[in-house]
């Protein structure tokens, strides 16, 4: 089964949250107007709303992640849910259990969501392809595959800083070939029909073919970022920073750091975003990561909102089949 | 059934403004969406110094677990501090009283009024909630097949319809 059979009821409505791909985009627009609606919740003076009372959720996390870990806690918090988060890593799957013996006693124990960060790509696939009926899945990113909340609240940061996405062009600079969260962004930007995506990196860092997924490749630095209205940098993962790929976190920051200076062929109220966390000096300079273009701390709060839509959406969806 | 829907939001805006003698400066929050209509026009005729708030109370329902998430609708905006204020609450109809609850307990997300009072258009048969308005255009007597709806924005005006 696909993502995009598994994850929507046959209403169309959102069932799970797995990947952007196969989603249309009336959906995806659907997702940013409910989050719209949340984002004033962390501004009142009681920053939740009662939408989940009495629902359990839990956060599994195979792979450690403090920032995503922690929205999607506040996000179910918000929406007055309880939620605990297991990490797994430490626990029983390290005394020998299975995934799927693990989801069993989850079960048991009457949750009504997973949310999933696995190390494994389609991890969250399986999970949501065997859990009983009345479960949500959230996919908090698996392996090189997918990280759609991260994709959504990127874009949902574009959305509020600039309107009509067919008039924008896009860089994503970085990393492409390691990264789930650019692959999600692809989709999510194609789909909600920008005028122009880019993918900027060195040749060892881009998959080929990549051009397949509606995108245009560039491997200079300068050349790539010429008038666009957005651009997104990408984390250079330390453990690649030594491998054969690349020659130094040094040479790198020469060639594809984003600077002050190499942003100035940009457009001039372009914003710069990053999903975190940053290495300053090697991706991106602190000069741009605290600038005035800067969008990255937006992102961390607007990454609440988005969370919260996806939640409320699903455990709408499930609500309604009962 | 003929009913001029302006004249009732007049007689409100009078009884109103008898009840908020000693209560300066009140805040006017209408429910979306026909208590936002009614209360648009209350608050011209009062000549409220506070802008109107809008309350939006999908989030607040007691219906989800069954239905689930009411679709997009404009989000609440109470462009003021609800705080140590008298809140006048407008709805369009007041029916099971499940509105009401829902509203009252997201107002007091926002802070702590010192009072709110309930204004209603229409005061309909069928509570299922000790809840009553301060202040009613009009009392109407329906069965439960009956159903009374305000259309707006401009002009208002009311249908009801009856089984069959």
């Amino acid at each position: 089964m696909t993502d995009k059979q598994l994850q929507l009821d046959p209403q169309g409505r959102l069932k799970h949250f797995l990947s952007i791909e196969g989603l249309n985009r009336k959906l995806l627009v659907d997702i940013l107007d409910n989050a719209e609606q949340f984002v004033g919740v962390g501004e009142r003076t009681v920053k939740k709303v009662p939408l989940l009372r009495g629902k359990t959720i839990v956060n599994l996390f195979f792979e450690p992640s403090t920032r995503t870990r922690t929205t999607f806690e506040l996000a179910a918090t918000r929406l007055s849910a309880d939620i605990l988060s297991i990490d797994i890593e430490k626990s029983a799957t390290r005394k020998g259990e299975t995934l799927l013996d693990t989801l069993r006693n989850l079960e048991a124990m009457h949750s009504d969501m997973f949310v999933v960060r696995h190390s494994n790509s389609g991890a969250a696939h399986l999970i949501a392809a065997n859990v009983a009926p009345h479960i949500s899945v959230i996919n908090a990113g698996d392996g090189r595959h997918a990280h759609p909340s991260q994709a959504m609240l990127d874009v949902f940061t574009i959305r509020r800083h600039k309107q009509d996405f067919y008039k924008l062009k896009v860089a994503i600079v970085g990393d492409v070939m390691h990264s789930r969260v650019a692959r999600s962004e692809i989709h999510a930007l194609n789909t909600l029909g920008v005028q122009e995506l880019r993918v900027i990196g060195p040749k060892t860092l881009i998959p080929t073919g990549i051009e397949d997924m509606g995108v245009h490749v560039y491997h200079d630095l300068q050349e790539g970022l010429r008038d666009v209205d957005v651009v997104i940098t990408l984390r250079l993962q330390h453990e690649r920073m030594e491998g054969p790929l690349l020659p130094s976190a040094s040479e790198y920051f020469k060639l594809y750091g984003l600077t002050e200076k190499k942003l100035s062929v940009a457009k001039d109220d372009a914003i710069v975003m990053h999903p975190g966390p940053i290495n300053r000096g090697v991706e991106i300079d602190s000069e741009v990561a605290d600038g005035k273009r800067s969008v990255i701390l937006q992102q961390v709060s607007h990454g609440i909102a988005i969370r919260m839509a996806v939640m409320s959406m699903t455990m709408s969806t499930l609500a309604g089949q009962q | 059934m003929d009913i001029n829907v302006d004249n009732l939001i007049s007689q409100m805006a009078d009884q109103l403004s008898a009840r908020l003698e000693g209560r300066p400066e009140p805040l006017m929050i209408g429910i979306h969406t026909g208590g936002v209509w009614v209360a648009s026009q209350l608050h011209e005729l009062l000549q409220l110094s506070e802008p109107l708030g809008i309350l939006n109370i999908a989030f607040y329902r007691d219906d989800f677990s069954r239905i689930g998430k009411h679709p997009n609708v404009e989000p609440s905006n109470l462009p003021f501090d609800v705080d140590n204020r008298d809140v006048i609450l407008v709805d369009d109809v007041l029916y099971t009283g499940r509105t009401i609850r829902a509203a009252m307990n997201e107002i007091f997300d926002y802070g702590r009024p010192s009072s709110i009072s309930l204004a209603a258009l229409l005061d309909r048969s069928g509570r299922e909630l000790p809840i009553q308005a301060d202040v009613v255009g009009r009392q109407l007597s329906l069965s439960e097949e009956e159903h009374v709806k305000l259309c707006g924005p401009s002009p208002l005006t009311l249908q009801i319809s009856k089984p069959g």
